[in-house]
């Protein structure tokens, strides 16, 4: 699993790349209540915002970490937004983004240096 | 913890939506304390006073019976709102409670108008118990409170201090704001907060339980520019004063008369994406007609719920209407507040 400075997490599975939110971002956020997912087989941007999150307290975006195609989303969270507090590591995945070469990943932070950036 | 209007205040304790449905299940505990306390003490008799503060507000004070408490609201001079507040006849003074960010305007306002008999309370601390077991657990404590109707205010005597206690709150539900005397207010929260159905509630839940319960957040729902009417508080001007003496008498009279241009009204967003205060409306054939003024998610309702001003036209119940969230348009139904049936003692 990597991390993003944004607090989300990424895991690879095959060719892609799923993509989520910490628990401690979930924390921080409080009760979700909404989610808005892009829509499948969209190109995307580093930094562009992808998707939205409605806590009781606020919107927050989710930002896509790495140009790419969006192959998959989390139909899940648009009936059971909960699941973002409930499981944000596991179950509440948001999107899986197909990349041009999975070795992106090496630039982000592995769990101890995410560890140290939330300390 | 976030600052609001000064003071330190927590968001939430255990997560605004827990919080929200703890107080509508059983009882939940506020620290208002920053909300502004006032006791106006008539410098001849009552009736004199309750005459001057009927020149400041539409509401009737002369009416008010001892030992009951009434909403008041007061008016500028060009008919719009300079703060909502609860007042409470003790006898022999007036018992007043404004909002925190309004507290020094108000003081400086009334004491303008009323001078010295104006006296604001720097030594109490205020604390709302709320919920459908706020009165069996707030009367371990006062016996007392279990007879109170809705509105009835008393003084008890406590190990805590005296205590000023009314049946009211800012919830829906009901339940029971306390003045207490600095000294006991630790002392009092503390042996709520030891019974098994009271837990502490933030600022959070404060908020989406006055937002289901339709009752307005003085800065967003009403301001200055609004007037009652508008706001939808006809119901707090009692018939004895439709015939005007009050700041703000013109406006008010002619908008009770011909109804206002634009109105307070209750949305319920037909999608689950909440609608927040700022988000614009439109009519279906695409005509701005409106704002959000507090919206959210409602979790006793469980889905979005906001409220906002539409012009008058399209302000009937059951009208579809289109928000803008992120720049899509969503629809939305204008709906009677409050969402959730009030549960007061009356």
């Amino acid at each position: 699993m990597k991390y993003t400075e944004d607090h989300e997490w990424l895991r690879v599975e095959g060719d892609y790349i799923v993509v989520g939110i910490t628990e401690h971002a979930a924390t921080q956020l409080g009760d979700v209540v909404f989610v808005e997912l892009p829509e499948v087989e969209t190109q995307v941007a580093a930094g562009d915002e992808i998707v939205v999150i409605e806590s009781v307290k606020a919107a927050s975006d989710i930002l896509a970490p790495i140009d790419g195609e969006i192959v998959e989303v989390n139909d899940e969270l648009a009936v059971t937004p909960g699941l973002v507090n409930e499981d944000p590591t596991g179950r509440a995945w948001f999107f899986k983004l197909k990349v041009d070469d999975l070795d992106v990943l090496d630039q982000f932070m592995d769990e101890d240096e995410y560890n140290d950036l939330i300390g | 913890m976030v600052p609001f209007a000064g003071w330190e205040m927590p968001v939430q304790f255990q997560g605004v939506m827990a919080e929200h449905l703890h107080t509508r299940a059983k009882a939940g505990l506020f620290d208002v304390s920053h909300m502004g306390q006032v006791l106006i003490r008539p410098a001849t008799d009552m009736a004199t006073l309750a005459a001057a503060l009927e020149l400041l507000m539409p509401v009737s004070v002369a009416a008010l019976p001892e030992g009951r408490q009434r909403y008041g609201l007061l008016t500028n001079e060009a008919g719009g709102i300079r703060d909502d507040l609860m007042f409470a006849n003790r006898g022999d003074h007036f018992y007043v409670v404004v909002n925190a960010g309004c507290k020094e305007a108000d003081i400086a306002h009334l004491t303008a108008h009323l001078g010295d008999q104006v006296c604001p309370v720097t030594d109490r601390a205020l604390l709302a118990l709320q919920g459908p077991q706020a009165v069996d657990a707030l009367s371990v404590l006062v016996p007392a409170v279990a007879t109170m109707r809705f509105m009835d205010v008393i003084t008890a005597d406590t190990v805590y201090g005296p205590l000023w206690i009314s049946r009211s709150g800012y919830t829906g539900e009901d339940g029971f704001e306390i003045s207490v005397p600095f000294g006991g207010a630790d002392g009092l929260a503390r042996a709520l907060l030891a019974m098994e159905d009271v837990a502490p509630i933030g600022l959070g839940a404060r908020d989406s339980l006055r937002l289901e319960a339709g009752l307005c957040l003085y800065g967003h729902d009403i301001d200055e520019a609004t007037s009652p009417i508008e706001a939808g508080l006809n119901w707090a001007i009692q018939k004895s004063r439709r015939t005007g003496g009050f700041a703000g008498d013109e406006r008010i009279l002619r908008e009770l008369a011909d109804g206002p241009e634009r109105r307070r009204v209750g949305l319920l967003p037909e999608g689950r994406a909440p609608m927040r205060e700022g988000t614009q409306l439109f009519a279906e054939d695409g005509t701005p007609v409106g704002i959000v003024t507090s919206g959210g998610f409602g979790p006793s309702v469980g889905a979005p719920v906001a409220m906002g001003y539409v012009a008058a036209s399209h302000a009937t119940t059951g009208t579809t209407l289109l928000g803008e969230v992120r720049g899509k348009r969503l629809p939305l139904t204008i709906a009677p507040m409050p969402f959730i049936p009030p549960s007061y003692k009356r």
